[in-house]
């Protein structure tokens, strides 16, 4: 840390443009040192090639992870079914991935729009102030005061088709999946817009926001040039978060049967019929709860390094 | 303080009104309605004669009259008929809401229990081998699906070790105390461990902090013993944002609740909310989710009294 302050303070300006390009490289030093968030990174790494591989290794087994087997339910584990069969005689492992691939997806969607639509009324409400803050503010409190559970299920149980959308959509596996990514999306932006409206006030203020507006700058533009990408850090932190969070309410909701519908797996509703699994093959009900479990909790140590490492206050770990 | 009472409980009704309003109007939107339901048991009806059934049952009518008359027969304790259960709703809620609050209480007791030990320990060595085993517990219980969490206790507990029934609230022919508390036992456990992370977090965060402060020095100075300085100086001092931040996340408890009494079989409000929204039961799952609602909204009117009773300054604001 002290060379680099010696060396950007002698530093010709190509070597400032350099040191200004490093506040990202200090960020991963600090990073590095902070070995839950590395061992999470690599974890996440791991998972995400495990749901990937999903296809090869169909091909390699010469399987088709959709075919039921009525005759061969529950198999053990053998040279052609790694981990066994489901209650369908389909392959454990290639669901698992393939459940995987739809979980990750869900949490990385819901969290996209969710954090677009916190932002922007973090943004907006932070900006103006005023009258539209205090009920944009309200609204938030609003939503996060619902018991969020059973309201996804309401929203996830809702006719589409009372909404005006054509009955083949409605039903079809594109709405089910979609549906899940919205509703999530639309329960789960509170926070970020909270964080966002307050870091927003406190850089509103500033001298350089002042002197774009002074030169005639829109309000627009001055929240996506200066306001936001000053306030990054603490959203990206937030985001990473909220991923761990909407895997878990993805999960919840396709085990109660409300979320991605079978026969596509996901890893919820792969402990649809966990009564039965607790019976009859006690492995089946651990593996999928066990893989959200280990991402969930590898998300949320990334979020605390990162946190750690984008905290030029904290020092060490 | 009385101004200030008064002003939080003014919110929190026309937030309860308001919610109210979306929640019929999302009940609206879910597959089927009563009418429906009841000429698909009547085989040979024919669409005039249904036509007649709603205009007699006011289904006819616009969202915004159905709502004040239902409100009107909601503000005199008129909560309608319970489909599936036969019997008003009224009578169906009460004794689900009771097996929840027995649910919530004791384990939310039992998790701010824990978290108060696991986090003043914590503290009082951040970076130590016990404060890093705790953070992983910690971090454990915030990651952990609470189904998955009840999956794997009933595994252990009822399936391997035969110690405790893994659903039901009582055995047939006794249904006495202890036999309650042992049908109890797993459901509470549950969620009480998926809790106890997230407030350890804050008790260790709030005693860190507190633990820095002059205060604290001081009272070591004095030559104050470790049991003292610890418990009486900084605990009393770091409850105040942790209380309010506890009694704010009563109401979060109640998704877990859902989870845990579908898992178990526990015939509380989750469970009755779920089963009513499976069943097309519209009376009872608008009931629920506004009892539901109105749980969360009275944990954070306590909250929020609590921490203006606590801390005066705020009252002012």
């Amino acid at each position: 840390m002290t060379d680099l302050a010696t060396e950007g303070a002698l530093a010709s300006p190509a070597r400032a443009i350099e040191a200004a390009q490093s506040v990202w490289s200090l960020r991963w030093r600090r990073f590095r040192h902070h070995r839950a968030g590395i061992a999470s990174l690599a974890i996440l790494a791991l998972l995400v090639l495990f749901c990937l591989s999903a296809y090869p290794l169909e091909r390699y087994l010469n399987l088709d992870s959709n075919a039921t087997d009525l005759l061969s339910r529950y198999d053990p584990p053998s040279a052609t079914h790694w981990l066994g069969t489901d209650e369908g005689g389909r392959d454990e492992l290639l669901r698992l991935m393939y459940g995987g691939q739809i979980s990750l997806l869900v949490g990385l969607l819901a969290t996209v729009i969710g954090g677009g639509i916190g932002v922007s009324l973090g943004l907006v409400a932070g900006y103006f102030g005023g009258r539209l803050d205090s009920f944009l503010m309200r609204l938030t409190d609003g939503v996060i005061a619902l018991p969020l559970l059973p309201l996804l299920i309401v929203l996830a149980a809702l006719d589409l088709t009372k909404l005006g959308f054509s009955s083949e959509f409605a039903h079809s596996g594109a709405a089910g999946f979609w549906r899940i990514v919205v509703i999530i999306a639309l329960v789960d932006w509170t926070a970020i817009a909270r964080l966002v409206r307050a870091a927003t006030l406190s850089v509103k203020e500033r001298d350089y926001i002042l002197a774009a507006r002074a030169s005639g700058a829109g309000a627009l533009y001055v929240m996506a040039t200066h306001v936001l990408p000053n306030i990054v850090t603490p959203i990206i932190v937030a985001l990473t978060l909220t991923v761990g969070r909407v895997i878990l309410f993805e999960s919840v909701l396709s085990f109660l049967g409300f979320g991605i519908v079978p026969p596509t797996p996901s890893w919820g509703n792969m402990l649809n019929n966990a009564q039965e699994l607790v019976t009859t093959a006690p492995a089946l009900a651990i593996y999928p709860g066990l893989l959200i479990f280990i991402t969930v909790i590898a998300v949320n140590f990334l979020g605390d390094g990162m946190q750690h490492a984008f905290d030029p206050r904290s020092e060490r770990r | 303080m009385l101004a200030f009472t008064l002003r939080r409980m003014g919110q929190t009704l026309v937030v309860l009104l308001v919610m109210s309003f979306i929640i019929y109007g999302l009940i609206g939107l879910m597959p089927g309605d009563p009418i429906d339901i009841m000429a698909a048991s009547m085989p040979g009806v024919t669409p005039e004669v249904v036509a007649k059934l709603r205009a007699i049952y006011g289904l006819d009518q616009p969202l915004m009259l159905r709502y004040w008359r239902w409100l009107m027969a909601a503000l005199q304790g008129d909560l309608g008929f319970s489909r599936t259960h036969s019997q008003p709703v009224l009578e169906v809620l009460m004794p689900a809401l009771w097996q929840t609050c027995k649910l919530m209480i004791s384990s939310f007791v039992l998790s701010v229990i824990a978290a108060l030990i696991l986090g003043v320990v914590s503290a009082l060595r951040p970076g130590g081998f016990v404060d890093s085993f705790v953070s992983l517990f910690a971090f454990a219980g915030i990651s952990v699906p609470v189904f998955w969490l009840a999956l794997v206790l009933i595994l252990t507990f009822a399936v391997a070790l035969h110690w405790l029934p893994a659903s039901g609230m009582t055995n047939v022919g006794d249904g006495g105390f202890m036999d309650q508390v042992r049908h109890l036992t797993l459901p509470v456990l549950t969620l009480m461990l998926a809790n106890t992370g997230q407030f350890t977090r804050y008790v260790r965060a709030a005693m860190i902090e507190t633990l820095r402060m002059d205060f604290v020095r001081t009272a070591w100075a004095k030559g104050a013993g470790a049991w003292r300085v610890v418990i009486v100086h900084a605990l009393r001092n770091a409850l105040i944002p942790v209380v309010t931040i506890m009694a704010l996340s009563f109401g979060t408890l109640f998704s877990g609740a859902l989870v845990t009494e579908t898992m178990f079989a526990q015939q509380g409000m989750g469970k009755m909310i779920y089963d009513s929204i499976l069943s097309n039961d519209f009376n009872l799952a608008l009931s629920g989710l506004l009892f539901a609602t109105l749980i969360t909204l009275l944990s954070n009117l306590a909250a929020d009294l609590a921490y203006g009773w606590l801390d005066p300054r705020i009252a002012l604001k």
